[in-house]
């Protein structure tokens, strides 16, 4: 029967909670109810970008567009509505900026899957076509007043949580359920539909892929799409929560997003990652974003920090294919013969 | 058909005109094939009944592969037509190969690593199905009532990059029967088994024969094509040159009738002055998992040949030796001077040279141009003080290796992957050639070579002995061992087990050496 060996997962949940006892101990602030529901609240938005790396990398793709997209779609939609006064429901402009995102989407899915173009390179191109349309063409500027709806859809709130100590108050957003609704959509594709299947064979050998009858390029295409208009989704949610639209706010994080994915346990050159792994990988980094002001560190040491658990998270698992790749042909013979 | 005529067919010739008590499933008539002018099929036929294990056996660049895309639609014939279960075709595609239950299982068995043996098994039903929902009982149900074909015990959750080739090549095969295969074609199925596994593998050829699924074996090993097989048919240079049962011929006329040539099988047996210092001289070389307290020397003039089963170490040996994994314990000497290996750098310092089992991926560059792969080794040589290429001993030394060697090329600029196998690894020994090594280890070095190459190899070898070039050959095809070199090494799992001259024994005999303690 084949062993269950202890997967990445278990080990960057260690690390969390290594590092939750850590902060707790120094700060005694870290499992305060207050500082869980800010911790959540941090964790929304790079999550929902979390789920859509993850289907990309399993597929054996990458995409670093996802930002500029979710930046792109918020920024034109909010002015959109902005500019017709819009006060109808909020549901409407999570659609316009999601269609937003289906378009560009569409086009890095069309580039890579029909064009078969490297998807890293394809996606560092349209990153910088899809920021330079929103700072050039449309001359992006922070707005510091977002229609009422959003406004209202960002304060909206599931439950207030109170720091007995010192009467801080946090905010559960219910943004959150955008985040469950996120996770569970593609928990759904990735397990229980041919076409999640499809990501994972793809990933594995894409010509095996083919001569099975997976319609690779159909999937593919439609990989980059799903991303879009995830990407124009959490984009709004930004907005609505941060209750003002900043175009640039989010460059930057798909390199933090794509290295919590990887983090988690899912393979850089595609065919397997788990939707937990992902989870906990993003969770780990939010927690070392968030918290090291309780540990006293200045913020401006994040970066350092951050890099720091990439690099060891990321060096355990080479380091392990280091040492299985030393070990002689004769011994690497599968041990699990029938 | 020259060949037909000088040989005594009995009754059973090519036209095969004995009243046909089995059903034909396969007649293909006349298949012509050729790319951009190049001739790679010059109208061939084959014929596979019923339940019949038919071997396609030929050597490399006789037309099999071609032969077998074409039946399976891959490629599409110039002329000629297919008949598959009484439909005619003159053009088919995979498609419609698949639905006259052609199932082709090739070398690299197109299985997903990352996922399991159940996901595998299953899936091409699923998709055939055009499922959208992935119903996991449904996949088990699937995937259990394929093993129970074979009676394949296996770990169905098992991931399949973690099975042996053996188990993969099995599931390959479970996957071929629940597509409801009626022929099932094996591409040199046997290539990277062991012996216990061949006969697992020929085990459940002979199950698939009893319900009644043809069987089309495409090998050139002689000793499996008499196991197996029923019928065979044997290609050369894209013609067909015999069609018989195997009982009709014997070992020797099927070497014959693969390479039309005879050759005389000489034993290498030179006189060695075994008191002079060796040039290689390896003291108790140990290394965990690898091999165990290894002794040996090798003197000049000699070819040392070391074999044994898979498994058994001569392999890990060779790569201890050529640093890549450097041994754990023991000394090595270099006429009679102690030397470190401990990475290949260390070892091609030393003059230690390595050609790989593999040649495609390990012995060359494939993207490259023949001339480049033949220098590639010896750039330093070739450039003045401060690193760049002289133009001139560049070209002069391309075309002293491919004289020396014989490389047969229209043009060195063109890409290695043009050449046939035997000239592909003419031009890696050319890039340890012209580095003028002290020591050349060599594994396998005339896998997958036409015999004249085989030949020519031989002899090139035998003359760098002669110069004075250690070498040492690790291989499992026994009369290489016996016609090439004069003193032999056997191992078995990682100790030296015997210690033989070439002269002083049989293949036969060899053989059992190899399998016996």
């Amino acid at each position: 029967m084949g062993k269950k060996r202890l997967g990445h997962e278990f080990y960057v949940f260690l690390a969390i909670v290594s590092l939750s006892l850590i902060i707790q101990a120094r700060s005694g602030q870290f499992f305060t109810l207050n500082n869980i529901v800010d911790l959540m609240v941090s964790f929304i938005v790079p999550a929902i970008f979390a789920m859509c790396e993850l289907i990309v990398i399993i597929s054996g793709g990458m995409d670093v567009s996802f930002p500029a997209v979710a930046s792109l779609s918020m920024f034109a939609t909010t002015k959109i509505l902005l500019s017709m006064d819009y006060t109808g429901n909020v549901f409407f402009a999570f659609l316009l900026s999601g269609s937003f995102g289906l378009i560009m989407g569409a086009i890095n899915g069309a580039l890579i899957s029909i064009f078969n173009l490297p998807a890293l390179i394809v996606t560092l191109g349209t990153q910088s076509i899809f920021m330079g349309i929103l700072q050039g063409a449309l001359n992006a500027q922070e707005i510091a007043e977002i229609p009422k709806v959003m406004f209202d859809f960002g304060n909206a709130k599931l439950f207030v949580a109170i720091n007995p100590l010192n009467g801080l108050k946090s905010n559960m957003s219910s943004s959150i359920l955008i985040l469950f609704a996120v996770v569970i959509i593609t928990y759904v594709f990735l397990h229980f539909t041919m076409w999640g299947r499809g990501v994972y064979a793809i990933g594995g050998d894409s010509n095996s892929a083919i001569r099975a009858g997976f319609k690779v390029k159909q999937i593919k295409f439609s990989i980059y799409c799903f991303v879009g208009i995830v990407a124009g989704i959490a984009g709004m949610t930004r907005v609505c929560m941060m209750q003002n639209c900043q175009p640039n706010n989010l460059i930057g994080m798909e390199m933090t997003v794509i290295a919590a994915v990887v983090l988690g346990g899912t393979s850089v050159k595609g065919g397997s990652g788990t939707i937990i792994g992902a989870l906990l990988g993003t969770f780990l980094l939010t927690i070392i974003s968030n918290s090291l002001l309780l540990l006293s560190i200045p913020t401006y040491w994040q970066s350092f920090f951050t890099g720091l658990i990439i690099i060891i998270g990321t060096g355990v698992t080479s380091f392990q294919l280091i040492l299985s790749s030393h070990r002689l042909p004769s011994m690497r013979k599968s041990k699990n013969e029938a | 058909m020259l060949w037909r005529d000088n040989v005594k067919l009995g009754e059973n010739s090519f036209m095969d005109t004995t009243p046909q008590t089995a059903e034909i499933i396969l007649k293909a008539s006349n298949i012509k094939k050729s790319f951009s002018g190049v001739v790679a099929l010059d109208g061939v036929d084959l014929e596979i009944k019923k339940g019949e294990i038919h071997c396609l056996a030929g050597e490399n660049g006789c037309g099999k592969s071609t032969l077998i895309k074409i039946i399976s639609g891959v490629y599409g014939m110039d002329s000629g037509k297919i008949e598959l279960n009484g439909h005619t075709y003159h053009k088919i595609s995979p498609i419609d190969s698949i639905r006259n239950g052609v199932q082709v299982i090739y070398q690299d068995f197109s299985l997903f690593p990352n996922l399991s043996v159940m996901e595998n098994l299953a899936y091409n039903t699923e998709l055939a199905q055009k499922r959208t929902f992935v119903n996991w009982k449904r996949l088990r149900k699937i995937a259990e009532e394929a093993i129970r074909m074979i009676d394949f015990n296996i770990d169905l959750d098992q991931k399949v990059e973690l099975l042996s080739i053996a188990n993969r090549q099995q599931i390959a095969i479970c996957r071929a029967l629940i597509n409801d295969a009626k022929l099932i074609i094996m591409d040199e199925p046997t290539t990277a088994l062991t012996k216990k596994e061949v006969q697992n593998l020929f085990r459940i050829i002979k199950l698939l024969q009893v319900k009644g699924i043809s069987i089309l074996f495409v090998s050139h090993k002689i000793e499996e094509v008499f196991e197996i097989s029923e019928r065979l048919t044997i290609l050369r240079n894209g013609k067909n040159v015999l069609a018989c049962s195997t009982s009709e011929i014997d070992n020797q006329d099927f070497s014959y009738y693969m390479t039309g040539k005879k050759f005389e099988m000489s034993c290498y047996d030179p006189t060695i002055d075994y008191s002079a210092t060796p040039i290689l001289k390896v003291n108790n070389l140990s290394l965990k998992n690898g091999f165990n307290d290894i002794s040996f020397s090798l003197y000049r003039g000699e070819i040392l040949g070391i074999t044994g089963l898979l498994g058994s170490g001569r392999t890990e040996l060779a790569l201890s030796l050529f640093g890549i994994c450097p041994a754990d314990s023991g000394s090595i000497e270099l006429n009679g001077t102690d030397v470190k290996i401990t990475s290949v750098f260390d070892a091609i310092q030393n003059g230690i040279g390595y050609v790989p089992d593999d040649r495609l991926t390990e012995g060359l560059f494939l993207d490259q141009a023949i001339s480049d792969n033949i220098i590639v080794s010896n750039l330093e040589n070739l450039s003045n003080k401060i690193g760049i290429l002289d133009n001139k001993k560049r070209i002069a030394a391309i075309k002293e290796w491919l004289e020396k060697l014989s490389i047969k090329t229209s043009d060195p600029r063109d890409n290695v992957q043009t050449l046939s196998g035997g000239n592909q690894q003419r031009v890696v020994l050319s890039k340890w050639m012209s580095r003028n090594t002290a020591i050349l280890i060599l594994n396998g070095p005339t896998i997958g070579v036409d015999i004249g190459s085989k030949n020519e190899i031989h002899t090139i070898l035998r003359s760098l002995a002669e110069k004075g070039v250690g070498i040492l050959i690790i291989s499992d095809d026994l009369p290489e061992i016996l016609t090439t070199c004069n003193r032999i090494l056997i191992m078995k799992h990682g100790n030296l087990m015997g210690r033989l001259k070439s002269s002083d024994i049989s293949e036969m005999e060899l053989a059992r050496e190899c399998i016996s303690n």
